[in-house]
């Protein structure tokens, strides 16, 4: 099972107000609040360009908003970038890792970076089909391989806040479902998932909807 | 600031070098590139001048450092290119650790992988331009203060070029000026030690420019990939 650091002991909030964004003469979006709570998804919609990616990045702290503020745990998350960032692992549209390196040596890596839970790693590895592939060097990984590398690194964060932007494409049907039983049992355990996607998403949770246009 | 959660403060500078020397043992023709060019302009040099050791003995310390300079220009164009392409420099601006010990790991990790083979080498390449051992010394002295130097100093315009395409030129451009001071008093100090001259002024001067940019730059290389990752 997960073991997510504050699963029992705080509930850690997410919200945004006022938040605008303009890229060049369009504006993607405008006065646009949501408060977000343990255990909660929050679904980032619209059609490709309509600005999910730049929200989410927005909210990671990557790219600056014209107006609004994020707070997590009721903190800006300008004032505290470090905090935020150690309880948040993101998910982007390249994976992250070095085609040269093992999935062992890029996974090392990251437990350099954050702290990273690698005690039951084995066990992931199996479950999201890595194991046996460890020796490889990434760039050898299929594309849905290492998508499932990137859920690997979602798994052993030790992080409250998942961030994760199309986290379904390149994966198959096992894959998605995959996707689904992780999140799922992420927001069971206290966590909290900001997710960009086009495809609907079903789940036992308390889901909020962004919808872009 | 400091919650128990947080790693500790060098975790991810040590992580950060690891991985690049891992990156540079799996692919040593990245390395051995910029250090090729170094020993091919240095060495063609004399050849083309002539085996007149007076003359040789004037151009020596210049040719050298002109061609360290643009042996380190060259790689430094892709400091920060392949972690912004596969994705890690978002993970790293992502990570809780503190951007500019970070920023400080990869100048090092680029000045373990490609000024210190040059330092290493030079004295080699020194042998073609006949000069004498007390110069020697002093030249590789002043290219380890140096590089040091071009490693920090250009992180920073590899970082404010990072997202453009082609910014090769564009980092010249930023890095150069700032270079300048180190390739005047580099090159002069050698000449000034082949003449038997005096060398510490040179020399505290390098020393002083290198300790300035270990303090400046890598708080400046943080700003400039936050801007460029925006």
């Amino acid at each position: 099972m997960l073991h997510k650091r504050g699963a029992a002991t705080v509930t850690a909030t997410l919200s945004g107000q006022d938040l605008t964004l303009i890229r060049g003469d369009r504006c993607l979006f405008q006065d646009l609040k949501f408060a977000l709570k343990s255990g909660e998804l929050l679904l980032i919609e619209g059609p490709n360009g309509s600005g999910k990616t730049s929200l989410l990045r927005a909210i990671a702290g990557l790219a600056n908003l014209e107006e609004g503020r994020i707070a997590w745990n009721n903190t800006s998350v300008k004032r505290g970038r470090q905090d935020f960032h150690a309880d948040l692992v993101w998910m982007g549209h390249q994976p992250g890792f070095k085609g040269d390196l093992t999935l062992v040596e890029n996974l090392r890596f990251e437990a350099g970076l954050r702290t990273m839970i690698t005690s039951a790693a084995e066990h992931q590895l199996i479950r999201l089909g890595l194991a046996g592939l460890t020796d490889i060097p990434f760039r050898a990984l299929s594309a849905g391989q290492q998508r499932r590398v990137a859920l690997a690194r979602m798994l052993m964060a030790e992080a409250a806040l998942w961030l994760m932007d199309e986290p379904f494409t390149n994966l198959d049907a096992a894959g998605q479902q995959l996707v689904i039983e992780l999140l799922q049992e992420h927001l069971q355990s206290g966590g909290m998932c900001v997710m960009a996607s086009h495809r609907p998403v079903e789940l036992e949770a308390t889901v909020q909807r962004i919808t872009l246009r | 600031m400091n919650a128990p959660h947080l790693p500790r403060m060098f975790d991810g500078l040590v992580a950060v070098i690891r991985r690049d020397l891992e990156l540079a043992w799996r692919r040593p023709g990245d390395v051995l590139n910029p250090l090729f060019f170094f020993a091919i302009v240095s060495t063609l040099f004399p050849l083309a001048v002539g085996p007149d050791a007076e003359q040789l003995a004037l151009n020596g310390p210049g040719v050298l450092w002109v061609a360290a300079l643009l042996a380190a220009l060259l790689s430094l164009n892709s400091l920060f290119l392949n972690d912004y392409e596969d994705g890690s420099l978002e993970q790293m601006l992502l990570s809780p650790q503190p951007l500019p010990l970070l920023a400080l790991a990869k100048s090092m990790s680029h000045w373990l992988v490609s000024g210190l083979p040059l330092v290493i080498l030079s004295p080699l390449i020194a042998m073609s331009f006949q000069m004498p051992a007390r110069a020697t010394t002093v030249m590789m002295l002043t290219l380890a203060l140096g590089t040091v130097s071009f490693s920090l100093l250009g992180s920073i315009g590899a970082g404010l070029t990072v997202g453009l395409n082609r910014g090769n030129a564009l980092l010249s451009l930023l890095i150069l000026p700032l270079a300048m001071p180190v390739l005047i008093f580099g090159a002069r100090t050698v000449s000034l030690a082949a003449a038997d001259d005096a060398v510490s002024a040179g020399l505290y001067f390098l020393g002083a420019y290198c300790m300035l940019a270990l303090t400046l730059a890598p708080f400046a290389t943080a700003a400039a990939l936050k801007i460029s990752n925006e």
